[in-house]
C-alpha cells in the first residue's frame, strides 16, 4: 500500500514537468512531433530506474561510510553520465531495435535534469532501495504521460487560428498551464 | 567597448531565458516569492561568475577531448559551496528552493557560457560575460516573481499591497508560473514587432 502510495504521487500528484517544473526544456524542446516524444519517454524511463538504483547504491555504500556526503553533486553527475554511455554501448550490442527506437535521445538524456533530480529526491525524501526503485518508475510514467498528452496537442495546435504574438512559444506555454491546473485536481487523490 | 558588450548582451538580447529559452526549470519553479527568486538569482550568480572565471583561467592547459567533464567538475564544486553557505547562513531560503540548488549543476545556461564563451575569451572578459548573463537571468525570474507575487499573494517581498480575499491563488501555483511566462514572451514579441 505504501509503495502504491509512492508510485501514484510521483505518477500524477506531484507529476514532475507539471506541477514540479524539472526537465522542462526536453519538454517544450522535443514535444513538438509525437514520435520523438514517444523516443524520449522511453529512454527516460529505461535511464531514470537504472541512474536511481545506481545512485541509491552509491550514496549508501560508498558515500554514507566514508562521510564524503558533500560529494554527492559531483559524483551524481558524474556517475548519470557515465552510466548512460555504458547503456548506449549494452543496448547497440544487445538489443539494438530498443536501441534505434531511442535514437538520439539516450545521449541528449545526460542533461535532462530530472534524473539528476530523482536521485537527489530519492535521498532527501530517506527512501530505502524498493521505495526509491518505485518513485523512479513513478516519475518516469508521469513523465512519459505528461509529454505524449502535450506532443498530441501541440499536434492539434498546428490547425487552430492563434494570435499572432502567441505563435510559437507564448501558446505552448499556456497550453501547458492548462495541463497542470488539470494536474492540480489530482492533489487529495487517494488521501495522499 | 567590447568589454561592454559582453557585459551587455546577456541582458536583453540574448537573455538567457525569454530569449534562448535554457535555464527554464528554476525560472519556474522558483518564482512564486520574489524572495524566492532573490536568492535562486544570488546563487546562480555565483556559480556562473566562478565557474567562467576559472574556465578562462584554466582554457589553454584544458585538453580539447576531456573538457565538458571538467567543465561539470568545476561547476560542481561551485554549486556544492553555494549549496553549503545557503545551509549555513540562509536555512530558510535554502529550503524553499530544495532541490534546485544541486539542480543548478545541470542549468544549461552555466555549462553553454562556460563552453560557448569562457573557455575561448580572457579571464577579464568572461567574469563580464557571467555577470550579464546574470543579471538577464535575474531580471527574467525576477520579472515573473513580481507579477506572480503580486497577483497570487497580493504582496511584493512579503510586504502587503491589498486585501488578500482579492488575490488569484492560482497564480502562485504551479499554473500561474506557465500562464506568466507565456504572457510575457508574447508581450516581448508584440514589442520586438514594434520597433522593427
Amino acid at each position: 500500500m505504501e509503495l502504491f502510495g509512492i508510485f501514484f504521487a510521483a505518477f500524477l500528484i506531484n507529476n514532475i514537468l507539471l506541477i514540479r517544473f524539472i526537465a522542462l526544456c526536453s519538454f517544450f524542446g522535443v514535444s513538438t512531433k509525437i514520435d520523438t516524444s514517444i523516443g524520449m519517454s522511453f529512454a527516460v524511463v529505461f535511464v531514470m530506474t537504472i541512474s536511481s538504483a545506481i545512485s541509491w547504491i552509491i550514496y549508501h555504500f560508498v558515500l554514507t561510510p566514508f562521510h564524503l556526503e558533500f560529494l554527492r553533486t559531483a559524483t551524481f553527475i558524474l556517475t548519470i553520465a557515465s552510466l548512460v554511455q555504458l547503456e548506449e554501448l549494452y543496448l547497440k550490442k544487445v538489443i539494438p531495435n530498443l536501441y534505434r527506437a531511442m535514437g538520439i535521445y539516450l545521449p541528449l538524456i545526460t542533461t535532462n535534469c530530472a534524473i539528476l533530480a530523482v536521485a537527489f529526491l530519492a535521498i532527501d525524501y530517506k527512501f530505502n532501495f524498493m521505495q526509491s526503485m518505485v518513485y523512479s518508475l513513478g516519475v518516469s510514467a508521469g513523465y512519459s504521460l505528461a509529454i505524449i498528452l502535450f506532443a498530441y496537442i501541440r499536434d492539434r495546435m498546428v490547425l487552430a487560428k492563434i494570435p499572432k504574438w502567441f505563435q510559437g512559444y507564448p501558446i505552448a506555454f499556456i497550453t501547458a498551464a492548462l495541463m497542470s491546473l488539470a494536474f492540480l485536481g489530482f492533489t487529495g487523490l487517494f488521501g495522499l | 567597448m567590447t568589454l561592454w558588450k559582453d557585459f551587455n548582451q546577456g541582458l536583453i538580447k540574448e537573455n538567457p531565458v525569454l530569449r534562448l529559452m535554457i535555464g527554464l526549470c528554476p525560472t519556474l519553479a522558483v518564482s512564486n516569492t520574489v524572495i524566492n527568486a532573490l536568492g535562486m538569482s544570488a546563487a546562480t550568480a555565483f556559480v556562473i561568475i566562478c565557474s567562467n572565471i576559472v574556465v578562462a583561467l584554466l582554457r589553454k592547459i584544458v585538453p580539447d577531448e576531456i573538457r565538458i567533464p571538467i567543465f561539470i567538475i568545476i561547476i560542481s564544486t561551485f554549486v556544492t559551496i553555494a549549496d553549503y553557505i545557503m545551509q549555513a547562513f540562509t536555512p530558510d531560503l535554502h529550503h524553499a528552493l530544495g532541490v534546485f540548488i544541486p539542480l543548478i549543476v545541470v542549468n544549461c545556461i552555466i555549462l553553454g557560457r562556460a563552453e560557448a564563451f569562457a573557455y575561448k575569451n580572457p579571464v577579464l572578459n568572461s567574469a563580464l560575460d557571467g555577470i550579464g548573463m546574470s543579471l538577464g537571468f535575474a531580471l527574467a525570474l525576477g520579472s515573473i516573481a513580481v507579477v506572480r507575487e503580486f497577483l497570487g499573494a497580493g504582496s511584493i517581498l512579503g510586504i502587503t499591497l491589498y486585501n488578500t480575499a482579492f488575490a488569484a491563488t492560482i497564480m502562485v501555483l504551479p499554473p500561474g508560473a506557465f500562464i506568466t511566462i507565456g504572457f510575457l514572451m508574447a508581450f516581448l514579441n508584440k514589442m520586438e514587432n514594434k520597433v522593427q
